[in-house]
């Protein structure tokens, strides 16, 4: 008797079964969406132990499919616009330390440089009397003149001595720079909006001096302006005091 | 004491003529136990008989998977129409927002890879506010797809990173690791979702299904990274904050008690424009773009830096990486 009671318990199980199988009416977004995904996960099988090095070799070389997709026209129709400076800057024109108010005036560096002869003895702003003394600088070992050009000071001027627009800093700035400019060029380095694929739309990259001042180029120190706040802890807590409940890693 | 007692008690000779007070094991007869069983039988037959009464109508040629699908409905696309009118209609209703979801499907031929420079990162945050806004996250809780670790320069100890400094940053002593998700190509969180609402797409984002999660949280425990987020309550966001670009696998608004996780934007990256993350970055940390194209930015990274993965031990072969200036 109980042998066949159990058994009305499967039958009853096998019924709320079926009955959900064949009354159940399932919407699948994933099913709609996928396509034939039977080749990815036969790839995956192989993949599974693979080493990270071997991963990695792989994912450099494997390129048959992007390769294909720009063989089938999916060329890049968009370009990669990279940010420039309008040209030589305005200098504002006031001694450091003035009580001057009101709007500053602006006036091109050849408006006093012009008339002015080139003091190669001056290195640093702090060596100047009369202008720019209040400018932070921190570049390296270079002067003023290792970058601006004392023969047209609204123009910068290479190693070699030739002159270079503002707008072309950057060439100025590769000379030394090499491996930041290498990976500039591959796009490893500066931040950018736009499109990742070019056959798509455009892309907008930045310029050295966008995030670097030229006269003081490592990047600025921040601060954080947002914080998620996690449920399980008070906002009260600081983070020095720290709490002994919580995990370290939500602390 | 009352009469029946009293009786019970005083009178043996009355108790042995009556019903005994316990069953009697063995003991044949018509109970109401055997009656109860043989109304239980004739009800789980009848149940039976009810539950199989489709099966004798199928038409003749017609196999089970054939039968079947009549009833597991996979979704046309004029039904994906109808879903997605509703869910705007929901935001509408719910939110006062005029959004439009649409339903992004990958790019043939692309597989995205996301690496994120430890030597310029610092710690800042944007790309976490910028995550925040672009993903229409609750606001009450500031949720986020991305945490960042502030961690001791030389270790790599998770346990005792810090994640809600609030500090100047950098710090000398330490550097900064932002962590989401990692885009697996061997995703354990795929693996334990026990009704399929999370899966790995062709391009390599593993999205979730808001819609068909029953909010278990097995991914979250599953998943090594902590990418995964639970909505404990239906997210708040103002409606002039809401970012009305959405789709259905990425950014429309979440109900509560579903799970859900970074999706690389699909909902820009599948126009083929870069992650509100990237974009946010002050110090050009973040590199996004497509493994499978050999030009591109992120296999020059793979093969021309050192690179790692997070947690590579663990065999999740993440689509995510980290590298270094030298």
């Amino acid at each position: 008797m109980i042998g066949s009671v159990a058994k009305v318990h499967w039958v009853l199980l096998l019924a709320v079964g079926v009955l959900a199988a064949a009354a159940g009416t399932g919407w699948a977004w994933r099913n709609a969406s996928e396509g034939n995904s039977t080749a990815s996960s036969d790839d995956k099988v192989g993949r599974l132990s693979e080493s990270f090095s071997d991963r990695k070799k792989r994912l450099g070389e494997s390129s048959y499919s992007g390769l294909e997709r720009k063989l089938r026209g999916q060329r890049d129709k968009f370009t990669i616009t990279i940010r420039q400076p309008v040209g030589p800057p305005r200098v504002e024109l006031r001694a450091p330390n003035s009580l001057q108010r009101g709007k500053p005036i602006t006036v091109a560096c050849s408006t006093c440089h012009a008339s002015r002869p080139a003091n190669f003895a001056n290195r640093t702003p702090a060596d100047l009397d009369e202008f720019h003394q209040d400018l932070t600088f921190a570049h390296g070992n270079v002067t003023c003149l290792s970058c601006h050009n004392p023969d047209n000071y609204d123009t910068l001027h290479l190693a070699d001595g030739s002159s270079v627009e503002y707008s072309d800093v950057m060439t100025l700035c590769a000379q030394c720079h090499g491996p930041q400019t290498r990976d500039y060029r591959h796009g490893a380095h500066g931040g950018m909006i736009g499109y990742w694929d070019l056959s798509r739309g455009p892309r907008t990259r930045n310029n050295c001096v966008d995030c670097h001042d030229p006269h003081a180029p490592s990047f600025p120190a921040m601060k954080p302006t947002f914080k998620p706040r996690d449920r399980f802890l008070n906002s009260t807590i600081d983070a020095k005091k720290g709490h002994s409940e919580v995990h370290p890693h939500e602390r | 004491m009352s009469d029946s007692q009293r009786a019970n008690g005083s009178d043996p000779s009355s108790a042995s003529n009556a019903e005994p007070l316990l069953p009697i094991l063995g003991q044949s007869g018509s109970t109401r136990r055997t009656m109860m069983k043989g109304a239980g039988l004739t009800l789980g037959l009848a149940a039976f008989g009810k539950a199989i009464s489709p099966l004798t109508a199928i038409p003749e040629n017609v196999s089970v998977a054939e039968f079947l699908q009549q009833h597991y409905k996979e979704l046309s696309s004029d039904d994906k129409k109808t879903i997605l009118a509703r869910l705007e209609a929901e935001a509408k209703e719910n939110y006062g927002a005029e959004v439009s979801i649409s339903d992004h499907r990958p790019i043939p031929g692309v597989k995205f890879g996301y690496a994120i420079n430890l030597s310029k990162c610092n710690g800042n945050g944007k790309c976490v506010e910028a995550c925040h806004t672009e993903n229409n996250h609750d606001r009450t809780t500031q949720e986020s797809y991305i945490r960042v670790l502030e961690m001791d320069k030389g270790s790599m100890d998770l346990e005792t990173a810090n994640t809600t400094y609030t500090h100047t940053v950098p710090q000398d002593d330490k550097f900064y690791m932002p962590v989401q998700c990692q885009q697996c190509d061997n995703p354990p969180c795929v693996t334990v979702c026990p009704v399929e609402a999370t899966w790995k797409e062709e391009d390599g984002i593993v999205v979730v299904d808001y819609n068909w999660c029953i909010g278990c949280r097995y991914c979250e425990a599953a998943c090594p990274y902590h990418a995964r987020r639970f909505n404990w309550e239906a997210p708040t966001v103002p409606t002039d904050d809401i970012n009305p670009n959405q789709s259905y696998l990425s950014n429309r608004i979440r109900p509560q008690g579903v799970v859900e996780k970074c999706h690389y934007c699909l909902h820009r990256t599948r126009e083929g424009r870069l992650p509100a993350c990237l974009e946010a970055c002050p110090t050009g940390a973040r590199v996004f773009g497509d493994l499978n194209d050999p030009e591109s930015e992120i296999v020059w990274i793979l093969k021309n830096k050192r690179v790692f993965v997070l947690k590579e031990d663990l065999g999740t072969q993440p689509s995510f990486f980290y590298f270094f200036d030298s």
